[in-house]
């Protein structure tokens, strides 16, 4: 029992709250909002250390002994994605602050984007899989609210898609829980694992299995994305990097969770399912990525290529490859972030999203075009930058488990990141600048340093990878031994 | 009576999917409505329907009612009228932007 737990969760909801009533302050939103992200922050980081010196921690709400009541469940991997969620959407908000303009800030903004840190810090830690559905909607709210919020053309044409497909992907879900509980008997996560264990994975169960791949592939944009690129390029920069950074990666999780602790018996059929669904999507997001000019709809497509590469780490489930996934994971949410945020940058100072119209940039905003340099060599995964540690193990663990297929078009799709990336950076930055100098506009620093900072937490997490890998190897050894989750639910 | 339930939750479902298969913004929505009506009765389906006993589990009654599933519709409930609150709203944005209740006029955006 550990009431640290359900701080990340009540912290951001408590004052999105009380900030509704201080709608005119804006200081008192900006900044209540940037501290109370902050200290979940802290908080996360404190309890991921208590994880790795007491083993796994578990909070029941109301003292309902599991598999009774609903529990909140942390591990490494939850801790260590809670973590890495504060920390780009603090950057994300301070971001926001210069950019996001007074109108949307007086429509409740920052309640907004706090009830959706929480929904997606509550959907890492439940234990519970009708509690999961449940934080899923709270973040998917507070997501339709701020995709839509300002309400241009664009915007409300772009969420009604957005707000239907997902409409859609929760009904699976609950279609899902209910045959799930119709046929086992449970809903809290260790306890259905167990139970599944027990009584074997049936053909019932498998099927039920893929109907939950349906509902993650369709959050996570797994082969379904096409909904992906359209709602990710609308809405208003910060708020597109907290997508980007944020709302794919929560479908993620849940997948791994599904198919490392409940759906692991059968790896023949499910797990060569998400190899094919991972390996179409790593194609389809490649020529995606090429085929536009429009620079945020390149960057979408750079989020489709990711979560096609971090499910082939799940796809190979060798230790090594779900290492390499976590490791990747975090990587991913803190530079597609960085990648949104310096694009978004680019539409704002050029006023034109197509490449071929802008050209020059690096003479004017020199760090803003170095930043873009590094991201894109961290996605690519050159060393020492933080893509290549997940690359190279996701990788070794496709060697183990013999898929050469998926490794090819895994490495294929990192060059075609790098070449719809190149592409940007020679037509954007590189070239004579169009602009003549009284034309200009200055780049505020309120919009540079968040994209610094980003750059500067990818360069650590590369550099750093000694003191970040206890953290990664212990939630990937979870994650490979469910006995270890189980045991830590079931039987304290 | 469970297989009754059962057929109703599938003419549900059809009835959802044309909705949704339209082109009206309106209907959409209504289809929404429809398909969360039809996971709801699944669920209380997949609990057991009517057994005739209280949702207390005793040492001395032998049937009981499973009251989970009771639980989960009443948050479902919950959720999915915040959802057609939202979208009915944001149908009525889309409206007074575009004069239009139809999807097809709302093509997405051109790669020049």
């Amino acid at each position: 029992m550990s009431n640290i737990l359900v701080l990340p969760v009540v912290i951001p909801v408590l004052i999105g709250i009380i900030l509704v009533f201080f709608r005119s302050q804006i200081q008192i939103q900006r900044w209540l909002s940037l501290a109370s992200i902050l200290s979940v922050t802290g908080i996360s980081l404190y309890t991921l250390n208590m994880i790795q010196s007491e083993g796994i921690l578990r909070l029941d709400f109301g003292g309902w002994q599991p598999p009774f009541g609903i529990l909140f469940v942390g591990d490494s991997f939850s801790l260590l994605l809670v973590f890495t969620t504060s920390l780009v959407a603090a950057v994300c908000l301070i971001y926001a602050f210069y950019s996001i303009g007074e109108k949307r800030e007086r429509m409740f903004f920052y309640p907004f984007v706090l009830l959706m840190v929480a929904g997606v810090n509550g959907s890492f830690l439940t234990g519970d899989l009708f509690n999961l559905y449940v934080c899923f909607e709270v973040m998917l709210l507070a997501s339709y609210a701020l995709i839509t919020l300002g309400g241009t053309k664009p915007q409300l044409r772009e969420s009604i898609k957005y707000v239907t497909i997902n409409v859609l992907s929760s009904w699976f879900f609950l279609v899902a829980i209910a045959y799930l509980y119709g046929t086992v008997g449970t809903l809290n996560m260790a306890h259905l694992s167990e139970r599944i264990a027990e009584a074997g994975q049936t053909p019932l169960l498998t099927v039920i299995s893929i109907l939950f791949l349906l509902v993650f592939g369709l959050k996570a944009g797994l082969l379904l994305y096409f909904w992906l690129p359209g709602s990710y390029s609308v809405p208003p920069t910060a708020v597109a990097a907290l997508f980007g950074g944020l709302l794919t990666k929560v479908g993620i999780y849940a997948m791994f969770r599904m198919f490392t602790l409940l759906f692991y018996h059968e790896p023949a059929i499910t797990h060569t399912i998400i190899g094919i669904m991972a390996g179409i999507t790593l194609i389809g997001g490649s020529f995606g990525a090429i085929a536009y000019k429009d620079i945020r709809q390149i960057v979408s497509f750079n989020v489709v290529i990711a979560v096609g590469f971090i499910l082939v780490g799940l796809a190979a489930a060798t230790p090594a490859a779900i290492e390499g996934s976590i490791y990747y994971l975090v990587h991913d949410m803190l530079v597609k972030a960085a990648l949104f945020l310096i694009a978004g940058s680019m539409v704002a100072l050029t006023g034109t999203p197509m490449i071929d119209r802008m050209s020059g940039l690096i003479r004017h905003y020199p760090m803003l075009g170095w930043s873009f340099f590094i991201i894109m060599l961290a996605l690519a995964g050159i060393p020492p930058l933080s893509g290549f540690m997940g690359k190279f193990l996701i990788g070794q663990g496709a060697i183990e488990s013999g898929a050469y297929i998926l490794l090819a078009l895994s490495l294929i799709s990192s060059i075609f990141v790098l070449y719809s990336l190149l592409r940007i950076f020679l037509n954007c930055f590189w070239g004579e600048s169009t602009t003549s100098e009284e034309e200009v506009v200055p780049l505020s620093k309120g919009w540079l340093v968040p994209c610094v900072l980003l750059t500067a937490a990818s360069i650590g997490l590369g550099l750093g990878a000694e003191f970040v890998s206890p953290y990664v190897a212990d939630a990937a050894k979870t994650l490979s031994n469910p006995y270890i989750y189980i045991d830590a639910v079931l039987n304290k | 009576m469970e297989t009754l339930i059962i057929i109703l939750t599938g003419v549900l479902v059809s009835v959802a999917t044309y909705l949704f298969l339209s082109r009206n913004v309106i209907r959409i929505i209504l289809g929404t409505a429809v398909l969360t009506h039809a996971a709801h009765l699944l669920i209380m389906t997949m609990g057991g329907l009517k057994t005739g006993g209280v949702p207390v589990l005793g040492e001395e009654t032998s049937t009981f009612t499973d009251a989970l599933p009771q639980a989960l519709i009443l948050t479902s409930i919950v959720i999915s009228f915040a959802v057609t609150a939202f979208l009915l709203v944001l149908a009525y944005r889309l409206y007074q932007e575009s004069r239009s209740d139809d999807l097809s006029e709302l093509r997405g955006m051109v790669n020049e």
